[in-house]
């Protein structure tokens, strides 16, 4: 029987899976195998992934599915949607800046 | 070099599985291309390697998933995971981006089953980081094991709502309140249609059971007019519709406060491939938007060209899966001139069973007028180029008559995405002021289909080895 009497503690779901720790801009994040990149900086309490290049607004992960593009980060010279790249251990992620997509 | 192949599949989800399976079963060599790193496609989405995501009973999707990747690696199709199809050619040649940059593929036949994106009709605040799509909020949940938020506002239309609201609250998160735009007798409508599929009708109806008894709030008839906070979802505002899904004027609306926010309101076609090939679309709006015209056959308007699952129109995953495998007898056909095997009878009678199912769900969730009156002027339509709705009006009122002069004017869909997220709700838009969707026309597709970094196209060279001509003599 369900409850839905507080908020969770944390966004991950009970799994498991080897812990990682992969670095956003130089900072550690902790991860678990099987996270998307999306998932482990949503995890970690990391919501801003960029800014929207002309407003200046703040964007994160959206459409989970590879297609929006907003979830998009620099990984090994690459920009892809950080919402489809599995992490492994060091992987090291940079946001986008607003001029260098 | 490039590899030739008898057939190939674009999309690996229910109807590409479906198809390349039955395509190898016939003996002819068949390519299955997928942009995810291992095939399923949206709704039978793999775990990444390394998740055990504990006991796979009660979830069925989990399960259709998992054997039809079984029987993927136990048939002789040649599967091309983590390749994003970039340009499709006459002929036809597939060129796609893998970890080794670009690779091009032949085939006398190919197949599309390219799915969907998911639609959200903007409203105030829909950008800010925490909102996110119903049906990526499955992805998130299921396939990698994270909740959207800690406390969640599920909003929008269709079976998905009770479906994620389900999954949250049972892996321990909490649903702040479920929002739905349909009434009940939308539902009640359906309910025929829906009794073609007891197993489903019967978890839909255990889900909301649940639901309720947990006492997660219901909002039936309602959306969602705004989202609060700049920087991360801090409550939303709920307002009751009418029938045509409007908001009612002069209603006070009720703040929720949230984390996050899933939402959708329904899906979309996808009709890159086809639209590239130059095959005749048309326009249903029961069927989420522009599908390409197929045959009984599941041909295309181009001799060759299948195109199978919810790319074509939707209908859903079962429906998808007969699609595919029918799609695939089809090509059989196509490639060799003899009929398969007796079995099309019993998948065109599955199909039709599907599809009352999924037929009915997609109609509940096709966009009504109602929903495009109600976004705003200084609503953001276009996300990747922040258009708003008062830009995409002042196009028109400036003498743009479809949506690719609007594009031309406003940036709306020149963005990363391509539009893919705006693409159906900006036709939605022009369309109210030109007199309907068919006279507004859709996107033109245009290569590279996907976002593509051109070091990974041209590969590392060094200046040095690039051979200069001599100059000509002065």
């Amino acid at each position: 029987m369900p409850v839905n009497k507080t908020p969770a503690k944390s966004l991950r779901i009970e799994r498991r899976a080897r812990a990682v720790t992969i670095t956003v801009d130089g900072r550690a994040i902790a991860a678990q195998l099987g996270d998307s990149v999306a998932a482990a900086m949503l995890a970690a309490g990391e919501q801003i992934f960029r800014t929207s290049p002309r407003a200046g607004t703040p964007r994160g992960p959206f459409c989970f599915m590879g297609s929006c593009q907003e979830c998009a980060v620099r990984i090994d010279g690459v920009v892809v949607p950080a919402c489809g790249v599995p992490v492994s251990d060091g992987l090291v992620v940079e946001r986008v800046a607003i001029d260098d997509r | 070099m490039t590899a030739r192949f008898e057939a190939i599949v674009i999309g690996g989800g229910p109807a590409g599985m479906a198809a390349s399976v039955t395509i190898a079963a016939a003996g002819h060599s068949v390519l299955l291309v997928d942009e995810a790193a291992a095939p399923g496609g949206q709704v039978y989405r793999a775990t990444f390697p390394g998740l055990d995501a504990g006991p796979v009973q009660g979830d069925a999707d989990r399960r259709l998933g998992d054997a039809w990747r079984a029987r993927l690696r136990g048939s002789a199709v040649q599967v091309a995971s983590e390749h994003v199809v970039w340009e499709v050619g006459e002929g036809f040649r597939v060129s796609a981006l893998g970890s080794n940059g670009s690779v091009s593929w032949r085939a006398r036949a190919l197949v599309a089953a390219t799915g969907t994106t998911e639609r959200v009709v903007p409203f105030k605040g829909w950008t800010t980081p925490g909102v996110f799509g119903l049906a990526g909020a499955t992805v998130m949940l299921k396939a990698q094991m994270t909740l959207p938020g800690q406390n969640v506002v599920v909003a929008g239309v269709g079976p998905l709502l009770a479906a994620v609201a389900y999954k949250i609250v049972t892996s321990g998160g909490r649903v702040a309140a479920i929002v739905d735009l349909s009434s009940a007798s939308d539902w009640l409508g359906r309910l025929p249609a829906m009794a073609t599929r007891p197993d489903l009708l019967a978890r839909g109806l255990m889900w909301m059971a649940r639901l309720l008894r947990a006492g997660v709030p219901f909002h039936r008839r309602s959306t969602i007019s705004a989202v609060h906070g700049a920087a991360r979802v801090e409550a939303v505002d709920i307002v009751p519709v009418d029938g045509d899904r409007r908001p009612i004027p002069g209603r006070q609306p009720i703040s929720m406060p949230c984390d996050a926010l899933v939402i959708g309101h329904g899906l979309v076609p996808q009709t890159d491939v086809t639209g590239l090939l130059g095959a005749l679309h048309r326009f249903e709006v029961a069927r989420g938007g522009w599908i390409a015209e197929r045959d009984g056959n599941f041909e295309t308007t181009i001799p060759g060209l299948f195109i199978a699952g919810d790319g074509g129109g939707i209908f859903g995953a079962a429906a998808a899966t007969a699609q595919g495998e029918l799609a695939g007898h089809a090509v059989s056909r196509h490639l060799s001139g003899h009929s398969t095997a007796g079995e099309i009878g019993r998948l065109r009678r599955q199909l039709r069973r599907a599809q009352r199912f999924g037929g009915a769900m997609a109609e509940l969730m096709a966009l009504r007028d109602g929903q495009v009156d109600a976004i705003t002027a200084d609503c953001v339509v276009c996300r990747c180029e922040d258009v708003t709705r008062a830009e995409i009006d002042a196009a028109v009122d400036a003498g743009a008559t479809d949506v690719n002069q609007m594009k031309a004017w406003t940036r709306c869909g020149m963005g990363p995405c391509q539009g893919r997220s705006c693409g159906d709700v900006a036709a939605a838009i022009v369309g109210l002021r030109v007199g309907g969707r068919v006279v507004a026309g859709k996107f033109t597709v245009r290569p590279p289909i996907r976002p593509l970094p051109i070091g990974k196209l041209t590969g590392r060279f060094d200046y040095a080895d690039i051979p200069i001509p001599k100059p000509a003599p002065l």
